[in-house]
């Protein structure tokens, strides 16, 4: 127990620090990078809360896919590496205070409704077979709707973004 | 361990994302953040699926994912297309619908 | 017995049809040539129905263990001694079972009895839906029923399919014409092999709108479109009665499944009398509309505005067999609810009985053939239901069986005069064909005499078992529908009589020169007249068959049709065959076509008797207007409904709203100049004034927020999220 709070805690830090730095940073690369670290320490996290399927997922299309989407729409988009460009607008002090108005009232009814509830820890783990025994069986209809998006998402992207 | 402490952890990464869609001024970066957002719902997902001791916590953390992918594919080639009509990613550039 | 766990295939073949026809027929096949689609689909259905009609007759003849009903007892000894009783005689079983019910009875039964009782084949494909712990299940149910009328639709739809290549030949919607006789043939034998209720509900309505659609076929003139149009209407009157009893049998049994209600009746007679005689009244109204009973008829002869294959198939051998289809197959229903076994006169047999007396009369005072034949089927059908309603269930099938044959065959035969005569129905512009058109003329003159009930056609043995039905009864006989039916006897061979004289003999009265339709109209008729011949033969009565010693083969139908799985429960009794009765309806029916024939070939009687006496010409004028039954509907019905409504409701209008509406507007008006003066100018103005200016100057100021930038638009949206969950933390 004391080992996963350890790594909860080193994982969270991680976790926090790299969000914090990629809304901060002034280079997009950097910031593209900073959400690497963001994405891998919460499939960490999956991994300590049993949620194998989901961990790898979380690798192979968020930082696998989707990171390569971005890093590719940073080059087409020549955005300037560097600081050449100011990367937070003037209203940042207005953004910091509704987001933190946000978290803040997220927090409060948090820590006011569960308060001390302990994880429950001694609960059934499902392996990746549970997982898609229920998404192909109560789910299928959702997982086909998801089908269906990613499709109409692909030929989409394919029409905005092709030149005629 | 404490149920909240992954429920702070994804409130604040929640914020945090909340906070970039608000102030980057880079498109592409506006996209990243919304994807923190995404990640903040996937952990209270997992969370609560491992809380109840249910699968569908998984199951649905994964449609988000896919969900996820598919905005990003969208997000982006809107973005390159402003970029394209306007030479410019630059958010605050974009007010046409200024009253 | 592979068909008959996959009989769904035979209504499949037509549905196919019906789709490949409408969707790929004028591309692929060519709309003048669609009927070859029709035609193979029609002869695949015939066969497979022959197959299964041949593997259900193997298994009441050699059945395998599971295809018998092992009875148990019921009662105080329940539960114990289920292994020891299979190996009992059954009827021993059957005895104690149901005690007193049977006892009386067992002496009438025929001879169907000694033969094991047949469990019908059963096949649910699956639970489509399922609510509140009910299933819908959709699946087939076939026994010996449901391949008799297999074998009449196949039989009847093929040639009907072959003859119509000539009859519409050339036809603006020759392939409408032929998809929805697909869709109609799909339909119906979906509906004669309904696992359920429900389906049966489906396969009624399907059937419905197919008939709506085919009467209709020429809907360019505007009768034919009415008659479609009434012939719709008036089914769905009966059909409100059909959902109702179906929903009344459902709380009842809180099952959809056919064989689950008739099984729970069977097994236990006299409960739910109550409740089964309601859904029976119901279902008798539906039966009525759509099997053209009293007083529901009226829709049927006009729906002889269709093409007249299509009367042939649908409103004469087939779909209007639908009610009595019904009739049968939840006959515990019926005869639980109707207290069939222990009346001697009930709803259901006297609205048959009564139907067949006013069919024949109105067919007297018709001068198109074709409502000469309509009424004539109204008659039959009107045979069939009081045949059920005395308990006569083999006789109704099998008057069912044999009916298809000759009135199918009279309607192509008059189909076929009319195509040489210049398409017309009427009998004045006809008479003198039998020289012209030999093939047409025999055919129609044997479908006549198997009408009639002329020994030994088809008509005379199902006429005869009905009447001996009626004599005998179940405990009592049913003396007023064996009137009635001995009455239509005679009327029915006489108004054939003058239907054959009037089209085929004297003076040809038309123009042109009348020709002899092509073999692929008269082959068909002479199928079909030959099955008028010999269609008897399946429920032949024993003693005729003795004495060549082929007694093993009489009673087919009663061995083979009848569910006696569920009828024995109720204890139906079969009478003994009786030579008296079958003179009797021989000798009336004789005698009918003899004064006929006095009257029109040697011009004796009373002629002209309408125009001399006023009593005889009221009563024409009466059927001419077939009891003044749509003016019944039209003017007395709707009209009561209607006049005192739209009077109640113009005074209403004159003196209520309209003096209303005077009063309110001119008050309106005065309270208005005072309005204007007062508030209006002072008040008003000044205060919408003041308002435009308010929201001139606080636009100015809210401008600044839309500054079109996505982010401002987010930072507001986020913020006032942030702020009402912070109202609903505070409030919660």
């Amino acid at each position: 127990m004391v080992a996963q709070n350890i790594f909860f805690g080193i994982l969270s830090a991680i976790v926090i620090l790299s969000a914090l730095r990629m809304v901060t940073t002034r280079n997009i690369v950097h910031a593209a990078l900073y959400l690497v670290a963001v994405l891998a320490g919460l499939g960490a996290l999956y991994v300590l809360l049993t949620a194998e399927f989901v961990a790898t997922t979380q690798v192979l299309v968020y930082i696998g896919a989707v990171m390569v989407l971005f890093l590719f729409g940073i080059m087409l988009t020549k955005a300037p590496l560097g600081n050449a460009m100011e990367m937070t607008g003037k209203q940042w002090p207005i953004a910091a205070g509704v987001a933190a108005l946000l978290g803040g009232v997220i927090v409060y009814s948090l820590v006011n409704h569960f308060g001390s509830d302990r994880l429950v820890t001694d609960g059934p783990i499902y392996r990746t077979a549970d997982v898609s025994d229920e998404v192909f069986s109560t789910y299928i209809v959702p997982f086909e709707a998801v089908s269906v998006l990613l499709l109409a998402a692909l030929i989409g992207a394919i029409v905005l973004a092709r030149k005629d | 361990m404490l149920l909240n402490q992954f429920l702070i952890l994804g409130a604040a990464l929640f914020a945090v994302g909340v906070y970039g869609v608000l102030a980057r001024r880079n498109g592409v970066m506006v996209l990243m953040s919304i994807e923190l957002m995404l990640n903040a719902v996937n952990i209270n997902l997992v969370v609560f699926g491992v809380q109840h001791g249910v699968v569908s916590g998984q199951v649905f953390a994964l449609f988000v994912i896919a969900v996820a992918a598919a905005e990003v594919g969208v997000g982006l080639a809107i973005v390159l297309l402003l970029y394209r009509n306007r030479t410019s990613i630059d958010v605050e550039d974009f007010d046409l619908m200024r009253g | 017995m592979w068909m008959l766990e996959n009989a769904f295939l035979i209504p499949l073949i037509p549905a196919i049809s019906f789709v490949v026809i409408l969707f790929f027929g004028k591309r692929y096949i060519g709309a003048d040539r669609v009927h070859v689609v029709g035609i193979t689909a029609l002869s695949l259905v015939w066969l497979l129905s022959a197959v299964a009609a041949f593997q259900w007759t193997q298994r009441v003849e050699n059945p395998t263990p599971d295809a018998v009903v092992q009875i148990e007892h019921h009662g105080d000894d329940h539960g114990d001694d289920h292994g020891d009783d299979h190996g009992d005689d059954h009827g021993d079983d059957h005895g104690d079972d149901h005690g007193a019910a049977v006892g009386d009875s067992e002496g009438g039964h025929g001879g169907g009895h000694s033969s094991p009782l047949i469990r019908p084949v059963i096949s649910t494909f699956s639970q489509w839906w399922s609510n509140a712990g009910v299933d819908f299940a959709v699946g087939t149910f076939v026994d010996g029923q449901t391949v008799l009328l297999l074998m009449v639709v196949a039989t009847i739809s093929l040639l009907v399919h072959i003859y119509s290549t000539e009859y519409v030949k050339g036809d603006r919607r020759y392939l409408h014409y032929y998809a929805f006789l697909s869709l109609f043939t799909a339909s119906m034998l979906f509906f004669v092999m309904a696992q359920n209720i429900i389906q049966l509900i489906v396969g009624w309505e399907l059937v419905g709108v197919c008939s709506f659609v085919l009467i209709g076929h020429w809907w360019e003139e505007k009768p034919n479109t009415d008659a479609a149009l009434k012939a719709f209407l008036t089914n769905r009157v009966g059909d409100v009665g059909l959902l109702v009893g179906m929903i009344v049998l459902w709380g009842t049994f809180q099952t959809f499944d056919i064989d689950a209600i008739n099984t729970l009746i069977s097994t236990n007679p006299g409960a739910h009398h109550l409740a089964l005689l309601v859904a029976a009244c119901c279902l008798m109204a539906a039966v009525a509309s759509k099997s053209g009973q009293f007083p529901l008829h009226t829709w049927l002869p006009d729906a002889m505005a269709g093409p007249t294959p299509v009367s042939a198939l649908i409103h004469a051998a087939t779909m209007v067999v639908a009610g009595v289809y019904m009739i049968a197959r939840l006959y515990p229903v019926f005869y639980e609810g109707f207290s069939i076994g222990t009346s001697s006169i009930n709803l259901m047999a006297f609205i048959g009985g009564f139907t067949a007396l006013i069919g024949a009369g109105l067919a007297f005072a018709q001068w198109d053939i074709k409502k000469v034949l309509a009424y004539s089927t109204v008659s039959q059908l009107g045979y069939m239901v009081m045949a059920l309603g005395v308990g006569a269930w083999t006789a109704a099938m099998f008057h069912l069986f044999t009916h298809a044959f000759f009135k199918a065959c009279l309607f192509l035969g008059a189909g076929s005069v009319s195509h040489a005569a210049h398409h017309t129905f009427d009998m004045r512009e006809m008479g003198g064909l039998r020289k012209d058109m030999p093939h047409t003329y025999r055919t129609f003159v044997i479908s006549s005499l198997a009408l009639a009930g002329i020994f030994p056609f088809a008509g005379f043995w199902s006429k005869d078992e009905i009447l001996l039905g009626s004599l005998v009864g179940q405990q009592n006989g049913y003396p007023l529908m064996l009137i009635f039916g001995c009455a239509v006897a005679l009327m029915t061979a006489a108004y054939m009589t003058r239907v054959i004289w009037y089209t085929f003999h004297g003076e040809f009265r038309g123009h042109g020169q009348p020709h002899e339709s092509p073999k692929v109209m008269t082959v068909p008729l002479w199928i079909l007249a030959g099955m008028a011949v010999v269609a008897g033969a399946f429920n032949l009565p024993g003693p005729v068959l003795e004495p060549i010693g082929l007694e093993g083969l009489a009673h087919r139908i009663q061995t083979y049709a009848e569910p006696s799985v569920y009828l024995n429960g109720l204890g139906l009794s079969h009478p003994d065959p009786s030579l008296t009765m079958a003179l009797v309806g021989l000798a009336l029916a004789l005698s009918g076509i003899v004064i006929t024939y006095l009257y029109y070939w040697r011009r004796r009687g009373l002629h002209g008797l309408t125009e001399r006496n006023r009593y005889a010409r009221t009563g024409y004028k009466v059927l001419e207007n077939k009891y003044y039954l749509d003016h019944l509907y039209n003017d007395v019905v709707v009209d009561t409904v209607k006049r005192p409504i739209a009077k109640w409701a113009n005074d209403f209008n004159q003196n209520v709203l309209d003096r209303a509406v005077n009063t309110a507007g001119e008050t309106a008006r005065d309270v208005g100049r005072w309005v204007y003066k007062w508030i209006d100018q002072g008040a008003i103005d000044g205060s919408v004034n003041a308002a435009a200016r308010g929201a001139d100057s606080s636009g100015e100021g809210l401008r600044s927020i839309q500054s079109g930038k996505v982010q401002n638009y987010g930072q507001l949206l986020f913020g006032a999220a942030a702020v009402l969950a912070i109202v609903f933390v505070i409030v919660v």
